[in-house]
């Protein structure tokens, strides 16, 4: 459905690089999750796939059609919801999907269906304002615009960045819901914890796609052995944990810090424990773990 | 597709209360306010006078001066301190100082000075206390000639008698000069500036991006942007010519038809600027820096307030490239002059021109994708 070869961007003349040799595949159906923080590149690669940007290398394709050459093609058949909110605050809710509706030469009337699971939660307040509502709300609202025209892919840029985490999972939800009817949806967001809601995530730092897998994929690809490890003294105890030979990296997770050891480093959870009781720490656990998200992307980026 | 972005259109401006209120609050303010106070006929010319002699003559020139209407005599000074005083403190504009014995030379002389002395911050009314004063004086001194001197039958010297007429504007009232242009000031302000704001606003609050992931043609984009602001404009100039009507008593001697003609036209162009200044701004601030210079530009350049034909040659080729200007010469033209379309053809032309023109770069600048 889509494909990406070879892309790279860079702003200011060279001077920033944006994206660097992108390579990804998405299914036709999938939910696929870019993750990554600030500044990694999510919206840079968004904006070229919407057509927005043009790409300083490599092709892109969204449903067969190129990004620079058949953009009209495109535009007719995704749904963009940028980053930042950007409907018309002082028209009501009813006045943006109409409006969004006609641009696209259609009405509310025929897409009824396809919206209604989202526009049916916001429709009581269909003459309010889009400037008043509330930040769900106008989530909401800016999805159901997107998705007025029927379109084959969903292009959401952090729809979840800023919003509470009662409606972050609201949000998911209604992500698989459109999933359901064939859409395909390709989200980016800075959240780890919302990639096991995806089909297919890619971890992306820095312009660079570190990995492209699913969410289980990624977690079963973590090489080293994991570590939860707890005393009263957080701060002490990552300072000297880092001191220790075999110690790969150690930081705060959490009221936990997590340890990861090379596998053929001989380093275990006794030696560990032993070391810290040297080191005069009270209330030491140890206990192995499972690597998330967070721990793969902190790995990857080594 | 048009109608969709046209009929948004409208929903949003009859919203914001400030455009409805520009749109209908500035004709009104400024057409009472400008004409009434932009006046540029110096009158109340404060002087001082230094009369050393306490004369017939003396006093009768000071006479005539407080006579006339140009001048009010503020201030009877008894020495040359007093009377740099007065001028030093800003309080009297024009010294006329008459020496001793001035009578007395003029009869037996033949010959007598005058001493005048003014206040030349303000250069045009200093310029025309000078001449006001040294008209006074010259026909005082005609008629004490006149008084003993005995003339000869016929008149030794031939004298031409100068009567003058205005025409077009017999009242030489400024302010049926003022309102035409006025009226032109405020088309340039709804078409530039309130479109440059409001496509940038879009531009603002990112709804501009989510339009160009759009079918949405740049030009219908830009069409619907431009076909309200072009009716709002129509609108004030209505409201424009009514308030011209009511309080100034104008109406156009020539043909409301031709004035809506060119206005149309006017407005075309006009927005042309607004959608250029909106092409290069980020936010509303730049866009309203960008706007304010276009419109001093234009305003100060267009023969608004200085006539074109005293500026030097460079300027007036600039003013000739300024639709500002064209379109201040057809108001004045059709409202006091009563000119038709033919007479103004030169000028339709020329905003067709310009209409044109700055649409075109408009279009061609206006890119739905960033390189």
């Amino acid at each position: 459905m889509i494909t990406v070869q070879n892309i790279s961007k860079t702003y200011n003349k060279g001077a920033v690089k944006a994206l660097d040799n992108i390579n990804l595949e998405i299914q036709r159906g999938e939910l696929f999750g870019l993750i990554g923080p600030d500044g990694a590149g999510k919206t840079t690669l968004f904006r070229i796939l919407a057509t927005l940007l043009v790409p300083d290398q490599g092709t892109a394709t969204v449903n067969g059609a190129d990004v620079v050459r058949d953009y009209k093609a495109i535009r007719r058949t995704i749904g963009y919801m940028p980053g930042r909110f950007s409907l018309y605050p002082d028209l009501t809710i009813l006045e943006n999907l109409e409006f969004y509706a006609a641009v696209f030469g259609t009405t509310i009337a025929e897409n009824y269906a396809q919206i209604k699971p989202i526009y049916s939660q916001i429709e009581p307040f269909k003459h309010r304002r889009a400037g008043q509502l509330s930040g769900g709300m106008k989530q909401k609202l800016a999805l159901s615009c997107a998705l007025v025209h029927q379109p084959d892919v969903l292009l959401l840029d952090e729809p979840t960045t800023g919003v509470d985490p009662v409606s972050r999972q609201e949000f998911w939800d209604m992500l698989q819901l459109l999933q359901k009817t064939g859409l395909t949806i390709v989200v980016s967001t800075p959240y780890m914890d919302e990639a096991d809601r995806c089909d297919r995530i890619g971890l992306i730092q820095k312009g660079k796609m570190m990995s492209v897998n699913t969410p289980q994929g990624i977690t079963s690809g973590y090489q080293p052995d994991l570590y939860a490890v707890r005393s009263s003294n957080m701060y002490q105890l990552i300072t000297d944990l880092r001191q220790l030979d075999g110690i790969s990296t150690c930081y705060a997770f959490g009221e936990d810090a997590h340890v990861s050891v090379a596998s053929n480093s001989g380093l275990n959870a006794p030696a560990m424990e032993a070391f810290l009781k040297q080191k005069a720490h009270n209330n030491i656990q140890i206990t192995p773990i499972a690597a998330s998200i967070e721990d793969c992307f902190i790995e990857l980026m080594r | 597709m048009l109608r969709a972005l046209i009929k948004k259109e409208f929903s949003q401006i009859f919203r914001n209360p400030s455009i409805i209120r520009m749109m209908l609050a500035a004709p009104i303010i400024q057409l009472i306010i400008i004409p009434l106070a932009a006046d540029f006929e110096v009158k109340n010319i404060n002087i001082a006078v230094l009369d050393w002699d306490h004369s017939t003559y003396s006093e009768k020139i000071v006479n005539r001066m407080g006579a006339s209407g140009y001048f009010v005599i503020k201030e009877v000074a008894h020495s040359p301190e007093e009377a740099q005083a007065a001028l030093d403190h800003g309080t009297v504009d024009l010294v006329v100082e008459i020496p001793a014995r001035f009578e007395r030379e003029l009869v037996r002389e033949d010959e007598a000075k005058i001493f005048l002395r003014a206040d030349a911050v303000n250069g045009v009314k200093a310029g025309l206390a000078m001449n006001y004063s040294g008209q006074i004086i010259s026909q005082v001194n005609q008629e004490i000639r006149q008084d003993f001197v005995q003339f000869p039958r016929f008149s030794p010297v031939p004298t031409i008698d100068i009567s003058t007429r205005f025409w077009y504007n017999p009242d030489f009232n400024y302010r049926h000069y003022m309102a035409p242009g006025i009226l032109a000031l405020l088309l340039v302000m709804v078409g530039s500036m309130m479109c440059a704001l409001n496509i940038v606003r879009e531009r603002e609050i990112g709804t501009m991006e989510q339009m160009n992931v759009t079918p949405v043609k740049s030009y219908q984009f830009l069409l619907a942007k431009l076909i309200p602001f072009w009716i709002i404009g129509l609108v004030s100039l209505t409201i424009g010519l009514t308030v011209c009507y009511l309080v100034f008593g104008l109406y156009p001697l020539g043909s409301y038809l031709t004035i809506y003609l060119f206005a149309m036209v006017f407005l075309i162009a006009s927005l042309g600027i607004g959608q250029i200044v909106a092409s290069f701004s980020e936010n509303q601030q730049q866009a309203t820096l960008f706007s304010f210079f276009f419109m001093m530009m234009f305003v100060l350049l267009s023969g608004l307030y200085t006539s074109i034909e005293s500026m030097p040659d460079w300027a007036r080729y600039l003013a000739l490239a300024n639709p500002v200007s064209h379109f201040v010469d057809v108001m004045r033209s059709v409202m006091l002059k009563g000119s038709n379309f033919y007479d103004l053809q030169h000028r339709f032309w020329a905003l067709v021109g310009f209409a044109v023109l700055f649409n075109a770069i408009a279009v061609l600048n206006y890119r739905k994708r960033a390189g």
